[in-house]
């Protein structure tokens, strides 16, 4: 049961796994939902799916499945035989129904005369509004009443459902494909990142627990401290880096898997007093660059994608900004930057080889500390390196 | 063949090959597989089926691998001296066997599963070489050497979070479970839920038809929601080539099987679908 719909949202490369299916199957036993197909939506994507980056997969792979069943409409009908449904319509009705049935010349051309019709009707409509007919018409409708089905039209559209409206589209994060240069260079941050839970002995904290004893021994015992890689992302979005964009996003899509605390920024050519994280809303929704100073430690490491390709003012002067007033200079905040952070790097996507024919990119680069690095998988690498020095 | 599916667990060929060539070859078989592929199954079910006793070493991020043959417990010693107490003239007192210990110590044979060995530290693997080839180890605290009365069959499971050594892996058998099949998926819902379909659907008509009352039903549910409900317990049974084609009329006779099964249901369906081609007409 339920395997094709599970092989079909495999299909869509959902990560779901045969333990949820069981799970699945044992609520549809416990009869969580029952014959509603809409709660069954809301069931499954409780059990299948375990994050909400995922929900637009599932609804386009829950639409793709069920419009494969419900066009098969005539499935109850061509299953079952006329004969045995002329049975029972014929147990539903009155012995005077029954007679007067006979009178009219049986059962079966009854049917016959629905059928013709049935038939003329819909020529009739289909030589839109001529009504010679009327008579044939007004007798089949009289009769359809009672009939095995009548000859109404027009099925009831079926409303949108709420897994066709796709309104987690925004989650999905995989735009990638082809990241795996990338992880395995982000994979030696990793590396540092692992950490033992281990347990040290807190020799400061038993000599004085200890002594505090009278002498009788007391062992104090402390977490190891963890050495977790934290990461503050910054990434520069449109204008000249558009071009870039892809590879910024990869970049992201990747970094995603391989830290734990990640957070990540946008800005756009240089970084001013504010950021945001959501670059639809870009306007709307700023997040003020002091605020991150202080809200994240100085053992953040920050890395900047960017080109750096600017006019130079925009770097060095208040008001420099194309998009807005700044009231200082941006150098200013590359300056709070690197004094809070011990490591701060640039990945800049632009040739290396043309750096050096761009004030702005070298001006960056003395900012940075000379920590600039191109965003191919050799600079990926040094710069990993230098953030774990 | 030593292993095979029960009436819980599907085995495939390749898995209880493996299985065989481990268990007479007393090599450890190491496990790999998608989540949820039955891996850690695997080792409860080859313990019933051989009916041996099951020793499960669950690995955590903190594990190290001499966990799993003794802990020595300096600091309870340290302070009983303290105290005075008498135990601590006798080191064994603060010996706690781990789990490779009890295994190599039992006189009969078990299997032991060191289950995800790659949630702990990279090094594991490598510090557990010798134990695994040799099944032997010695306790320095005791002067003492344990060795394996019986092998143990030592099955390991791997999720893939971390790559393991390759001194490590030469002295395994190793199995990768293939995310199974449709056939072999179809047989691992049945296992589980052996009768749940043919439960659903007849209940389904006999609740629209008001044989059988559920309590906690809000409403009855429409026609038309119960075809929906019917198609989607009965999908499985409708062949591809049909549901690419949508022609209905040549999905009847799998589709007859599933939902008859005697004179009653017949009755059922019949009125079932007389109601749907009314409600659609009409």
């Amino acid at each position: 049961m339920l395997i094709n719909f599970f092989l079909t949202l495999r299909k869509y490369k959902l990560p779901v796994t045969i333990r949820e299916l069981m799970d699945l199957i044992a609520a549809l036993q416990h009869r969580v939902v029952y014959a509603n197909v809409d709660d069954f939506y809301l069931l499954s994507r409780t059990a299948l799916v375990k994050d909400e980056k995922n929900y637009d997969k599932f609804d386009r792979a829950f639409s793709a499945y069920f419009k494969g069943l419900e066009d098969l409409s005539g499935l109850l009908e061509s299953l079952i035989p006329d004969e045995w449904l002329r049975h029972e319509f014929e147990k539903s009705l009155s012995p005077e129904d029954l007679k007067q049935i006979e009178s009219l010349g049986g059962l079966e051309k009854l049917i016959e005369a629905f059928k013709k019709a049935k038939e003329e009707a819909e020529k009739a409509e289909a030589k839109e509004g001529e009504e010679g007919d009327d008579g044939d018409k007004g007798n089949a409708d009289k009769q359809g009443k009672d009939g095995p089905g009548g000859l109404g039209k027009g099925k009831k559209k079926k409303a949108k459902k709420v897994w066709d409206e796709r309104q987690y589209k925004n989650l999905d994060d995989s735009v990638e494909l082809g990241t795996r240069n990338i992880k395995m260079a982000l994979r030696r941050l990793r590396k540092f990142a692992r950490t033992g839970a281990e347990e040290e002995l807190d020799i400061d904290d038993t000599i004085r627990s200890t002594a505090h004893n009278g002498g009788m021994l007391d062992i104090k015992m402390r977490p190891e401290r963890r050495n977790t890689v934290k990461v503050l992302l910054f990434l520069d979005i449109g204008g000249s880096m558009d071009a870039h964009v892809k590879i910024c996003e990869e970049l992201f899509s990747a970094s995603r898997t391989e830290f734990k605390h990640l957070e990540s920024f946008y800005f756009h050519n240089f970084i001013y007093e504010s950021v945001w994280k959501d670059n639809r809303r870009r306007m709307a929704e700023r997040l003020s660059t002091l605020e991150i100073l202080n809200k994240y430690s100085h053992d953040y490491k920050v890395v900047f994608v960017g080109d750096a390709t600017m006019a130079p003012y925009e770097i060095t002067h208040a008001g420099g900004s194309v998009e807005h007033w700044n009231e200082e200079p941006g150098a200013a905040w590359m300056g709070r930057f690197s004094e809070i952070y011990d490591k701060v790097i640039w990945l800049n996507p632009t040739p290396q080889e043309t750096w050096e024919y761009s004030s702005s990119v070298m001006m960056t680069q003395e900012l940075v500390g000379g920590n600039m690095y191109p965003l191919t998988i050799k600079g990926l690498e040094e710069g990993m390196s230098q953030l774990s020095k | 063949m030593i292993f095979d599916s029960t009436d819980s667990y599907i085995s495939t060929d390749e898995l209880s090959m493996a299985v065989d060539a481990a268990v007479r070859l007393e090599r450890p078989l190491l496990i790999k597989g998608e989540p949820g592929t039955g891996k850690t199954m695997l080792a409860i079910e080859v313990a019933k089926s051989l009916g041996m006793p099951l020793l499960e070493w669950h690995i955590k991020s903190t594990t190290k691998a001499v966990n799993g043959l003794y802990e020595y417990d300096a600091v309870s010693r340290l302070r009983d001296s303290q105290l005075g107490d008498d135990r601590v003239n006798d080191i064994g007192n603060y010996i706690k066997k781990g789990k490779l210990w009890e295994a190599f110590e039992s006189e009969e044979r078990v299997v032991l599963l060191i289950d995800e060995i790659d949630k702990a530290d990279i090094e594991f693997p490598n510090d557990l070489l010798q134990e695994i080839d040799r099944m032997e180890f010695f306790v320095y605290e005791l002067g003492q050497t344990i060795k394996a009365k019986q092998r143990p069959i030592v099955i390991i499971t791997s999720n893939n979070e971390k790559e393991l050594p390759d001194a490590f892996l030469r002295r395994c058998f190793f199995h990768f479970i293939n995310f199974p099949d449709r056939e072999t998926m179809q047989q691992i819902v049945d296992v589980h839920f052996p009768e749940v379909k043919q439960d659903m659907v007849k209940e389904a008509m006999e609740i629209f038809f008001d044989v059988r009352k559920v309590p906690g039903l809000k409403k009855k549910p429409s026609t038309s929601e119960l075809i929906d409900w019917l198609k989607l317990l009965l999908a499985d049974d409708i062949p591809d080539e049909i549901l690419t084609n949508r022609d209905a009329s040549k999905a009847i006779p799998p589709l007859y099987g599933a939902l008859v099964k005697n004179e009653q249901d017949v009755h059922l369906l019949e009125r079932l679908a007389f109601m749907n081609r009314r409600d659609s007409r009409g």
